[in-house]
């Protein structure tokens, strides 16, 4: 500040970085050159050790064959792809547990936060022991017991069935897939189109805000949607794949591993509990007034939970959400203590054999910081759009 | 709905209501039934107590003698049997310090000396330093060392956590963004991330033939990763704290330092404490991931203990006494963070027995501004 009133021949750039520095600037730039002297000492003793035993830094060996295997990737892998490939194929694993993870922490989660808050004491008293026992016991004792349950299951040839098509062996889960068949791509993808289409008429018309036309839209856009999946399966574009028997293995249909299993439903199970919570205050944080406010204006029970209390209690839980997720997210690194193939585990094997600890650990936290800052940034956004606004 | 359906509600109305409220609560009593009866015969009715693996095959339930041989090696891991009172000791001088500072009629400056003197105990007993030979670092384990890796992650990255929330709203341009991109960098990266780099990189980065002890590295890379998350909350409790009273400290003729100390920080404390207790229990539950890089914690000791070729496979034994701890503690935390959120009645005007005690001034006027400042600030004056 004082900076500005200085009369005249500091140029405007530095008088900036003046005010920007503020008090005591020696002592700023002095803890500054110390940090910088302190990594620039690590930094020299690391090159030092890596010439030693003969390793030169850099990021040249991403593209050397790694020589090792993966119990399980989304995208081509053998072990005579490259370290990048490695590494890509583990981002995607923590990528698929994450999301997934993500998605069934929510159902389980709103499903419970509800019920802590249910009417019906024994429903509410369930879920309060369930949501205590998870959020104090650690997340690794959690993956612990449910990697030892899977391994627990019967064998394949003796798989346990509780609804057709749906799989639990100690080989994995499997479920059955619901895919497009060859050739149908085209019916497809009209029937996506012909769905968005659909849904952005839905969206420009509940802008408006009148409750019974958008019902009516809603009420619209299921038909389209209904009729195009309709016509699709009429034309045979549909395929069910089944899982089968064949000897000691299981084919068609969707099959998870063994240790994918057990993580994601660790995650989802640890989660839920917190996402429960977050229902739970957010719901209760709506102030009283308002649901007597709706109850006088004569509003009834399923109006007030949808119109009044759901509304406001989103704005409250929304940005919880988001850090619930983000933590989902990093806990999907926990996979390597179970032996699933996430970054962390991919990342850390190559450390070991290649002996790049920097640039492997630099290249996993690059990652997760990209993926965190950019998740933070989209919601404080979708969260800045629709806070609140007061009508006169 | 508790604002929707509980009021006015009686207590059998809520169970049998309706068709539907009854169904649900028979529906629900049956499932808990389904899971209660086998888990209860499972633990009690069929176990084994005591005996040898042998008489464990022999029953359905829980092989409880399995504990009963294994308790030692849960709770102390490989740390010598002839030491271990030295390792129950020191779980109790680590303990001590955290019982003591959870009772707000001892807060008070002197409590950081008391922190010292009893962790410093605690870790010289554990490497027996005072009684016959040195336990090596490398054979800490189980309880003793979790209690040790939690208590001193949190207590060690509190002074470093305010440090980076005083940093982040700083007018100091370097401090603050230096304070910013650590706390982001460290919020943005999974906790194996940290302790990767104190075990396989900074290794390396030591000059040729210095080493550093590998539970030294991994307990200060936990505080630095704690004082990341220490940093947001003391950043949101001074937030709480009312510009006044900083206005009011400094036209009192405060310095700065006296106006943090004394006005500023006891405030904002106050206001995030049930956040701080809520941070403690994660970092306990959370200590646990140091078995990815090979320490062996409490529960890491159970799992190695269910691979004993003798006693194979009683995991669901190891997991469930190792669990029921971890739950008693850190459910314990949570209740006295309830407890506590309760206690802590905003601070009145007259001087308090609480932490805290406000002053009014000028004095006896009505308007006055009201400057909260910590009790021992008025003792010391007086």
């Amino acid at each position: 500040m004082s900076a500005q009133g200085r009369p005249g021949g500091i140029p405007p750039g530095l008088n900036r970085f003046q005010s920007w520095l503020g008090k005591r600037p020696l002592l700023q730039l002095g803890v500054l050159a110390g940090l910088i002297a302190g990594a620039l000492f690590l930094g020299h003793n690391l090159i030092t050790n890596m010439d030693r035993v003969g390793i030169t830094p850099g990021f040249s060996f991403l593209w050397r064959p790694a020589n090792f295997e993966i119990g399980e990737t989304l995208i081509a892998y053998s072990a005579q792809s490259s370290f990048g490939r490695a590494i890509l194929a583990g981002a995607l694993n923590t990528a698929l547990v994450s999301i997934t993870g993500c998605i069934l922490a929510t159902l389980i989660g709103v499903a419970l936060g509800l019920a802590r808050i249910s009417a019906n004491p024994v429903v509410a008293g369930m879920a309060r022991i369930y949501v205590e026992t998870i959020r104090n016991t650690p997340l690794l004792l959690q993956l612990f017991f449910w990697s030892a349950t899977v391994q627990t299951f019967p064998p394949i040839r003796r798989a346990f069935e509780p609804l057709p098509g749906l799989l639990f062996s100690n080989r994995g889960l499997f479920l059955p897939s619901l895919g497009f068949s060859a050739g149908s791509w085209t019916i497809a993808t009209a029937a996506v189109t012909a769905i968005l289409l659909a849904a952005w008429v839905f969206l420009r018309v509940s802008m408006k805000d009148r409750p019974r036309q958008r019902r009516r839209t809603g009420f619209l856009l299921l038909l389209a949607a209904g009729a195009g999946l309709a016509v699709v399966a009429a034309l045979g574009g549909f395929s069910v794949g089944w899982p089968q028997h064949k000897g000691f293995n299981v084919t068609g249909g969707l099959a998870a591993t063994p240790e994918f299993a057990a993580l994601l439903f660790g995650l989802a199970v640890n989660s839920s509990a917190g996402i429960a919570e977050i229902v739970r205050s957010g719901i209760e944080a709506v102030p009283k007034g308002q649901i007597e406010a709706a109850r006088s204006l004569g509003l009834r029970q399923g109006q007030i939970m949808r119109l009044v209390i759901l509304p406001q209690a989103l704005r409250i839980m929304i940005p919880l959400f988001t850090s619930s997720y983000l933590s989902l997210t990093k806990n999907s690194s926990l996979a390597v203590a179970i032996g699933y193939p996430d970054l962390v585990s991919i990342v850390n094997t190559t450390a070991n054999q290649t002996g790049q600890a920097l640039e492997a650990i630099m290249i996993m936290i690059g990652i997760y910081l990209t993926i965190n800052l950019t998740v933070s940034l989209v919601m404080n956004r979708a969260h800045a759009r629709q806070s609140l606004t007061v009508r006169g | 709905m508790r604002e929707l359906g509980m009021v006015g509600i009686s207590v059998k109305e809520r169970f049998f209501g309706s068709w539907g409220n009854t169904i649900v609560t028979v529906l629900f009593a049956l499932l808990a039934t389904v899971i209660i009866l086998p888990l209860v015969n499972w633990a009690f009715i069929e176990a084994t107590w005591s005996g040898a693996a042998q008489s464990c095959s022999e029953r359905t339930g829980a092989c409880w003698a399995f504990i009963v041989e294994k308790y030692r090696f849960i709770f102390f891991g490989l740390y010598p049997q002839q030491a271990q009172w030295q390792a129950f000791a020191a779980t109790g001088f680590i303990a001590l310090p955290v019982l003591i500072t959870a009772i707000p009629r001892f807060w008070h400056s002197r409590l950081v000396v008391f922190w010292f003197l009893s962790i410093g105990l605690a870790v010289a007993l554990m490497s027996g330093l005072f009684l016959g030979s040195p336990v090596p670092t490398q054979q800490w384990g189980g309880f003793p060392l979790t209690l040790l890796l939690a208590v001193v992650g949190f207590a060690g990255a509190f002074p470093l956590g305010v440090l980076l929330a005083l940093g982040r709203r700083s007018q100091m341009g370097i401090f603050r963004a230096l304070s910013i991109a650590f706390i982001e960098l460290m919020r943005g990266v999974p906790i194996i991330a940290v302790l990767y780099i104190a075990t396989l990189l900074f290794p390396l980065m030591l000059p040729a033939g210095a080493s550093l002890d590998k539970l030294l590295r991994v307990q200060v890379a936990l505080i630095l990763f704690v004082s990341a998350y220490i940093a947001e909350i003391v950043r949101a409790g001074l937030q709480a704290v009312p510009a006044g009273q900083y206005e009011a400290a400094q036209s009192l003729g405060f310095s700065t330092v006296k106006t943090l100390r004394l006005v500023v920080l006891p405030q904002a404390f106050r206001a995030v404490i049930p956040a701080f207790v809520t941070l403690g229990i994660g970092i306990f539950l959370d200590t646990t991931l140091v078995i990815v890089i090979g320490l062996f914690d409490f529960l890491n000791t159970a799992r190695v203990a269910t691979t004993d070729a003798q006693w194979l496979g009683f995991y669901a034994e190891a997991y469930t006494v190792t669990g029921l701890v971890y739950f008693l503690l850190a459910y314990a935390a949570s209740r006295y963070s309830l407890w506590l959120e309760a206690h802590l009645r905003p601070v009145k005007a007259e001087p308090s027995k609480q932490d805290m005690t406000a002053i009014r001034f000028p004095a006896g006027e009505k308007g006055a501004i009201v400057m909260r400042v910590s009790r021992e600030s008025v003792e010391r004056a007086a």
